[in-house]
């Protein structure tokens, strides 16, 4: 880097040194460099709106079941009793027996009740559905579309995000799907996760840190292959999951061990370990730096007054690191709860309707059913996958939000 | 751990008997103890890492002692079709890497260009803001991105392509939206690299003339290149490894081709097909995944430690 710019070379002395020219290079390069920091966030936006594009919009509604057929006027119009009387003589008495539990018919709002009619005795069904942008500026495009295709259908606009997609399980119907299972499994998922990799995350990163300050080759080949376990793409981690997980301990991942009725190894433990393995070497180097941040100050006056090294670590340097070790858990939790990839591997249920019941149970998660309801073909299925996934990023958004303003509020408080 | 604890109880009891413990535990077992199990901790990853090996070595071992599968066919056969026993894995092979590619168009350019304005002209006031922008492009999951190219970028490209042109799945789709899903990793990394050259150098090249731009592109960022090498190869680490973007939007079936706008499978989207059916064990099919794994395994362990091997060897350090 010797006088890289060559301005004071005796071919440019006494020479016009451009400077029109170089000031206006200048100007064009500062606007590319702006530029491509906006295309970044410009993506995260379209990005954003795309999802929200396809979570709301019109859709057209069609009866399976005529309702010409049942009632003679519009239902609007119809009594309470009438929609007891509809409901109750329709449907299948295990099913009304079933509604009455969860709340017996005739304390039912009437509101309550003609939903009821709508979905279980006309047996509703969305036959098309529209972007929302496009329901916003082009609404009778799609009227005229549905009004081609199906003469039958109503028009109305629908938000795929109703208190049901959180509340119930998994159909083969769009409209009555939810991600009630998957959001347990997901859940599931994450608390074997944080139990196994944190405690030994951040063992290994006090080890690390405290312990192998000697650098004795033992600590130099763990920390390099830490480094190394880091970049490893997540499918592999899916591939060790597989074999080790849940076909070699398949005894232990299926509880059959434990007398449980296990049918296999792909189950919410297995799968739990293998994303702790997964997480393991970001959630130790993001220890490591918390450890390391630790003023060895702290350190010399605990040894000065007689601590052991375990003491000084146990009572001096993890109170001092924990926000940041903590911090860096959380952000490692969060890639825990978005990757896909190994869970498709393990062998995550993609049709499943029972909630997982514990460590041995088949479960599925929140990214396996957005992978699965991307892949098909319908309209209707891309919609609950983009509300799934706004609640994907709402979760992980919010608990990163936690960790950045803790971390903020530590700073601060220093 | 409990042994510890209950040492310190004992010493606050009274200072004599505590001074005549410390000094008949002179050994300390419990710190002992404690440090075994703390390195034990550490090695879990060594295992880890043994696993990794031993599980991808062993059944990649049995996939090549198939009879129909040869390593010289593995290698270098153009067609990928078990069914009829054929094991050519460069269809794969082409296809991850013009994903990788187009990935890396986008990445570089727009990482680097990012890097250099949030390092170099932004504002304090801008930076705070745009950085936390790009950290949640970076923790965004990639199965978002999968379906962000399925449904955006590919009726995107249909409508500037034709619809003729552009199958529904591509490999352009997926390898755009990877793209922009790496560029927030080389544009935090390049931008940490840039802002660790010291201001002394910035002001002698300002101070002999240079414009801003100048010093950026001719002091500065040569003084950071060994982390943003690094960046870079790490991103196309990330690239090679990723696999839900291509299994959602670059389609299924190897297919061995260099038109981008085609559909055709990647190593990692050809693992995630095969091992998300209703897989048996121990089939041409399930030995396959490994032999892919390894290949694919040893890829990023390459990249991955030619990265840390730059950013190590050749940083410049300014005192």
């Amino acid at each position: 880097m010797k006088n890289p710019l060559n301005l004071v070379s005796t071919t440019t002395y006494g020479r016009d040194l451009n400077l029109e020219q170089r000031q206006k290079k200048a100007t064009i390069w500062k606007a590319l460099f702006r530029l491509s920091t906006l295309v970044g966030v410009v993506a995260l936006a379209i990005l954003i709106i795309s999802i929200v594009n396809q979570a709301f919009g019109l859709v057209a509604i069609e009866d399976t079941n005529d309702r010409n057929g049942f009632i003679s006027t519009s239902i609007k119009e119809v009594s309470k009793t009438e929609l007891i009387q509809l409901i109750e003589t329709n449907l299948s008495t295990n099913r009304v027996r079933t509604l009455d539990r969860e709340e017996p018919l005739v304390e039912r709002s009437r509101h309550d009740l003609m939903a009821l009619v709508e979905t279980e005795v006309f047996k509703q069904r969305i036959v098309d559905s529209y972007s929302l942008f496009g329901s916003i500026f082009t609404p009778n495009t799609f009227r005229d579309q549905v009004a081609k295709k199906h003469p039958e259908a109503i028009v109305e606009f629908k938000s795929w995000f109703t208190p049901q997609f959180l509340q119930e399980s998994m159909s083969k119907t769009p409209e009555l799907a939810g991600i009630r299972t998957a959001l347990l499994g997901s859940l599931y998922l994450i608390l074997i996760t944080i139990s196994v990799a944190f405690p030994l995350g951040v063992s290994a990163a006090i080890y690390l840190e405290e312990y192998a300050r000697q650098n004795t080759w033992l600590s130099r080949v763990i920390q390099t292959n830490i480094d190394n376990l880091a970049g490893v793409p997540s499918i592999i981690y899916g591939i060790l999951g597989l074999t080790i997980f849940v076909r070699a301990f398949e005894p232990i991942t299926s509880g059959r061990l434990f007398g449980y009725e296990g049918a296999n190894g792909r189950t919410i433990l297995a799968a739990g370990l293998t994303m702790a393995l997964l997480i393991l070497p970001i959630l130790i180097t993001n220890a490591q730096e918390a450890i390391r941040a630790v003023p060895n100050s702290l350190r010399q006056a605990s040894y000065g007054l007689g601590a052991t090294q375990w003491q000084t670590i146990w009572y001096h340097v993890l109170p001092y690191a924990l926000p940041g070790i903590l911090t860096g858990t959380i952000l490692a939790i969060s890639r825990a709860l978005g990757e896909t990839a190994p869970l498709i591997i393990v062998g995550a249920a993609t049709y499943i309707t029972k909630d997982p019941s514990g460590l041995f149970s088949n479960f599925t998660a929140i990214p396996i059913q957005i992978y699965n309801w991307t892949t098909r073909p319908q309209q209707e299925f891309r919609s609950i996958a983009a509300v799934a996934i706004l609640v994907l990023m709402f979760m992980l958004l919010s608990m990163n939000a936690v960790a950045i303003l803790w971390r903020n509020k530590i700073q601060n408080k220093r | 751990m409990h042994k510890s604890i209950s040492i310190e109880k004992d010493s606050s009891d009274s200072l004599g008997t505590a001074q005549q413990k410390l000094f008949r535990n002179n050994k300390r077992w419990s710190e002992t103890i404690i440090k075994a199990v703390l390195t034990m901790a550490g090695i879990v990853s060594i295992f880890t890492t043994i696993g990794i090996v031993f599980e991808l070595g062993k059944e990649s071992f049995l996939f090549f002692s198939l009879p129909e599968v040869t390593l010289k066919d593995f290698l270098t056969g153009t067609v990928w079709q078990p069914v009829i026993g054929k094991f050519g894995v460069l269809p794969l092979v082409t296809s991850t890497m013009i994903t990788s590619l187009f990935a890396m168009l986008v990445a570089i350019p727009l990482g680097l260009g990012a890097a250099i304005f949030l390092s170099e002209y932004a504002a304090d006031k801008t930076r705070k803001v745009l950085k936390p922008i790009l950290e949640i492009l970076a923790g965004i999951p990639t199965v978002v991105y999968g379906y962000f190219a399925l449904t955006f970028m590919t009726p995107l490209l249909r409508g500037i392509f034709g619809q003729e042109n552009v199958e529904i799945y591509n490999m352009l789709s997926a390898g755009l939206v990877m793209g922009i899903m790496i560029l927030p990793l080389i544009s935090s990394m390049s931008e940490d690299a840039l802002h660790a050259v010291p201001r002394s150098l910035r002001d002698a090249a300002l101070g002999l003339g240079a414009t801003k731009f100048e010093t950026s592109i001719q002091v500065v960022f040569p003084a950071a290149l060994s982390g943003i090498i690094s960046a870079v190869i790490l991103g196309i680490s990330r690239a090679v490894g990723e696999t839900m973007i291509v299994a959602i939007a670059a389609g299924s079936g190897p297919n061995f081709t260099f038109n981008p706008l085609k559909a055709a499978e990647t190593m990692t989207g050809y693992i995630a097909r095969i091992s998300g059916g209703d897989l048996s064990y121990d089939t041409p099919d399930y030995n396959s995944i490994f032999a892919i794994g390894l290949l694919l395994f040893l890829v990023t362990l390459v990249l991955n430690m030619i990265s840390r091997h730059i950013s190590r060897k050749y940083r410049e350090v300014y005192e």
